[in-house]
């Protein structure tokens, strides 16, 4: 701690500058545009994070346990191509559960390599970034996917369906977010998760089984990314190759401004959950004071900066002390 | 005392964490060219009232004076400035980077275009690290040193400024006998220029050894300061517990159950060869050797950390296959490991799940982890370390050093193991808890377990093992019965020197 003060502070801003930030920004925009805080605004916003937000709860299991997770954006595309191609070759009864196995064995592959072979997390889920887009692109010849019936199925119930007035969609994310916050907080495995990521030398000299537990959180991971891609799938009833490109930063953001750490051993499913919702309300706000669809990307790049930097000063209040 | 000014003064020093008042107007001295040894229990508030002094923490009240004048340090650098160097407790280096650079962080020397000088820094550094005789170059990276000889870098990080006041905080906590003996050279060398030393240790030999004067430190307030010639153990004990210590040899005749555990002929390519013993139930054996004389390395290779190249381990008679902590703990076997920081404590983890932490998977009611269990196991080993903390939610990270290891402690406890390993199980425990925890060790003998304690303290293996067995290089050079050991005889065992009914090639 350069200083306890500027450490609190840092600390502070860390944690709740974010929220700060945000509530001055909500303000900020509802004064500008009054439909901004309207009911079926924020529920736009809410269902249209569902598919981020399906997905940064999966990533959340592996940034606790100390891992990055890259390969979700294209592993998204791969999911949502081929549940589309599957419809109309086998049925969609038989297509989702395909697809789910598909994507879980890419997440298990993932979970191999980083977990048993303890390669470098950031270094195979890139690769697998690229691979997967590789795979996706072969899968499907590089041609866009269409469900030829559009009208003929029940299918796209899961992206444009509604239970009850809710859309299912956020069904999704909430029923998926509560079962996966139980997961993480109730349960041994949970617990083991955070003391794999804060300290993964102790973990094994406790008896837990580093590799194993490594593998789970991608495979958890995946799982959400197949759910993403049946969203995803069922929204559009048809997509490009690269629909989940370029989502793995924004899933990052999201959890980075929830206040996780990327060094692992901290974070929660909520807080996830708060960042997801952050992001949204800031990119939907951007478009409702007519700033072009673009320019989200410089701001959120600009957020994840913002959120990053927040993280490791932080940090540094606490790692630089005896140096400085 | 005569009328100097003092090199360094506090007064009425308070300073509060959440829910815990580390220090209650606590005032303290440091006389120029004295050593001021500092004692208190763990948690007594000890390096937070040095933190204080080197700025790294703000005191709540009170004010610091240096040479008379009033001063406020708001970072170690400023600290650093007025000459006051705190080396830390817990060991703070930069791993990856060599032991020159960590020496000179922040004050790196430099050539043009601020290039750093390598040469000069190589020079300097190697100069006060044969000051400190250290057998490792300037060049070495920190992170492959043994925990001993991170701590001479850290001592070396201090001797690099023009000091008026060092404090040693626990600085022979992993140093062997022949490192203190440098590191009391170099104090008494600080002492004789005129630099004011603060000086915090557990062990009585020590303070009695190095220091001038003793004050003690209780629940956050100053109990007095004693004339270290005019005192003597017993009355600082007193002062600093409110009872005297019973530190007599073990001499009780152990109740001895079946072998538990005995190991054959085990090696482990360059680290240990041939290693033969047995354990029985009821029975303490203490593991006796230089640092680097492979006990460790056995420790690990019994947990299912290291893989054996030759040789069988039995458990009540059974051959057993050890390849993973998973396995040894199925089998009934604990480590405490030699390092809380590293091996034993996920820092940011708060003390109850710390303590339960190998057996969550057990303490559940259906699917869930039970509070109930986890809070009834983290209170009956609060109760019975007496751990200072506020409540089980605080970090592990904010206790003091000494509760850390108890923290440890607890968690191997509570599994219940047949064979309960401990390494180095009291570095950095008050010494009031330390009788305790070699009660605890014996009294779980008594109740059936078999115990194996490593220990580089002579007097802690004398006073709880029923057998002793004296390692070096890698190799048993005698096993002693109780009775039999003689300080000396152990020391000649311990340093390789051959004693008749020896057996080593
Ligand atoms: N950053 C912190 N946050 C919360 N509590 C703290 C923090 N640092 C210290 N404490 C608490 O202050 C008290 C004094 O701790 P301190 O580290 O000064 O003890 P100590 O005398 O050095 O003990 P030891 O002999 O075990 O090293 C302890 O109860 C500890 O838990
Ligand atoms: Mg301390």
């Amino acid at each position: 701690m350069a200083d306890e003060r500027l450490n609190a502070i840092s600390r502070l801003l860390a944690r709740q500058g974010i929220l700060v930030a945000f509530v001055i920004f909500m303000i900020g925009f509802a004064l500008l545009n009054d439909r901004f805080l309207a009911v079926d605004n924020v529920l736009g916003v809410v269902r249209s994070s569902a598919i981020l937000g399906v997905m940064a709860l999966g990533v959340t299991f592996v940034v606790i346990s100390g891992n990055l997770d890259l390969s979700v954006g294209s592993m998204m595309s791969f999911s949502t191509i081929v549940v589309l191609d599957l419809h109309d070759k086998i049925g969609p009864g038989l297509a989702i559960p395909v697809m789910f196995a598909m994507t879980l064995a890419l997440g298990g592959l993932i979970g191999l390599l980083v977990g048993y072979f303890r390669l470098n997390s950031l270094i195979v889920t890139l690769g697998m970034l690229s691979a997967i887009h590789g795979l996706t692109l072969t899968y499907s010849g590089g041609k866009n996917m269409d469900i030829a019936d559009k009208a003929g199925t029940w299918f796209s119930f899961f992206g444009q369906g509604s239970v009850l007035g809710v859309p299912v969609p956020i069904i999704l994310l909430l029923g998926l977010a509560c079962l996966l916050s139980v997961l993480l907080a109730k349960t041994p495995f949970g617990r083991k998760v955070y003391a794999v990521g804060g300290n993964g030398v102790a973990a094994t000299f406790s008896g837990i089984r580093r590799p194993r537990v490594v593998l789970m959180t991608y495979l958890i991971s995946s799982f959400c990314v197949a759910v993403a891609g049946l969203l995803q799938a069922s929204r559009s009833m048809g997509s490009q190759n690269t629909v989940g490109q370029g989502l793995e930063l924004e899933v990052l953001a999201a959890i980075i401004l929830g206040g996780a750490s990327l060094l692992g051993g901290s974070g929660t499913v909520f807080k996830t959950l708060v960042g997801v919702l952050i992001l949204g309300f800031i990119q939907n706000g951007l478009l409702l004071v007519g700033l072009e669809f673009y320019v989200q990307y410089v701001v959120t790049w600009l957020i994840i900066i913002l959120a990053v930097w927040l993280d490791i000063a932080a940090k540094r209040g606490r790692l630089l002390s005896p140096i400085a | 005392m005569s009328v100097q000014t003092p090199a360094l003064r506090l007064v009425g020093i308070v300073k509060t964490f959440p829910g815990v008042r580390a220090l209650d107007g606590v005032s303290f001295e440091v006389l120029p060219g004295e050593v001021h040894a500092l004692l208190g229990e763990n948690g007594a508030g000890k390096s937070t009232l040095m933190k204080v002094l080197a700025g790294m923490h703000q005191p709540d009240e009170g004010a610091i004076f240096i040479e008379g004048r009033k001063v406020t340090m708001r970072t170690p650098l400023e600290a650093k400035a007025q000459g006051v160097v705190l080396i830390h407790q817990e060991l703070s280096l930069a791993e990856e980077m060599s032991v020159a650079e960590n020496i000179y962080l922040g004050e790196l020397p430099r050539k043009r275009f601020g290039l750093v000088d390598r040469p000069t820094l190589l020079a300097k550094a190697g100069a006060i690290l044969e000051r400190l005789n250290c057998r490792f170059g300037p060049e070495a990276t920190v992170g492959d040193l043994s925990i001993a000889n991170k701590q001479m870098v850290e001592i070396a990080r201090a001797l690099t400024v023009d000091a008026k006041t060092v404090v040693f905080d626990e600085p022979t906590a992993s140093l062997t006998d022949a490192e203190k003996v440098v590191l009391f050279d170099i104090i008494r060398d600080l002492k004789a220029r005129g630099v004011g030393v603060v000086y915090i240790s557990h062990r009585m030999e020590e303070i009695f050894t190095i220091s001038d004067r003793i004050s003690v430190l209780r629940d956050g307030s100053h109990r007095g300061t004693l004339i270290t010639a005019d005192t003597d153990e017993d009355a600082v004990t007193q002062l600093m517990i409110g009872r005297s210590l019973d530190l007599s040899r073990n001499h009780e005749a152990p109740d001895l159950g079946p072998v538990a555990l005995e190991v054959r002929g085990l090696s482990c390519d360059a680290l240990f060869s041939d290693i033969s013993f047995k354990v029985h139930s009821g029975e303490v054996v203490g593991f006796y050797g230089l640092v680097g004389a492979g006990r460790t390395e056995i420790a690990e290779t019994l947990f299912g950390l290291r893989t054996p190249s030759a040789g069988a381990i039995h458990l009540d008679g059974r051959e057993v296959k050890i390849s993973s902590p998973v396995s040894a703990i199925e089998n009934g076997i604990s480590l405490v490991p030699e390092n809380r920081k590293e091996q034993g404590l996920v820092l940011g983890m708060n003390c109850r799940d710390n303590i339960t932490l190998p057996q969550v998977g057990d303490l559940t009611a259906g699917p869930f982890v039970s509070d109930g269990a986890e809070i009834a196991i983290f209170d009956h080993y609060r109760d019975k370390l007496e751990i200072k903390t506020p409540n089980w939610r605080q970090l592990v990270g904010n206790l003091s050093g000494g509760n850390q290891q108890k923290i440890v402690i607890g968690k191997w406890l509570s599994m219940r193991p047949k064979v309960l390993i401990v390494d180095e199980p009291t570095r950095g425990i008050d010494v009031g808890s330390k009788s305790e925890i070699h009660k605890l060790i014996r009294d779980l003998a008594r109740q059936g377990y078999a115990v194996i304690v490593i220990s580089s303290e002579m007097p802690e293996v004398l006073h709880v093992s029923d057998r002793i067995i004296a390692m070096y290089q890698g190799r048993i050079m005698r096993e002693f019965t109780a009775e039999e050991v003689t300080e000396d005889t152990l020391v000649q065992a311990i340093s390789g020197i051959v004693a008749n009914g020896d057996r080593a090639a």
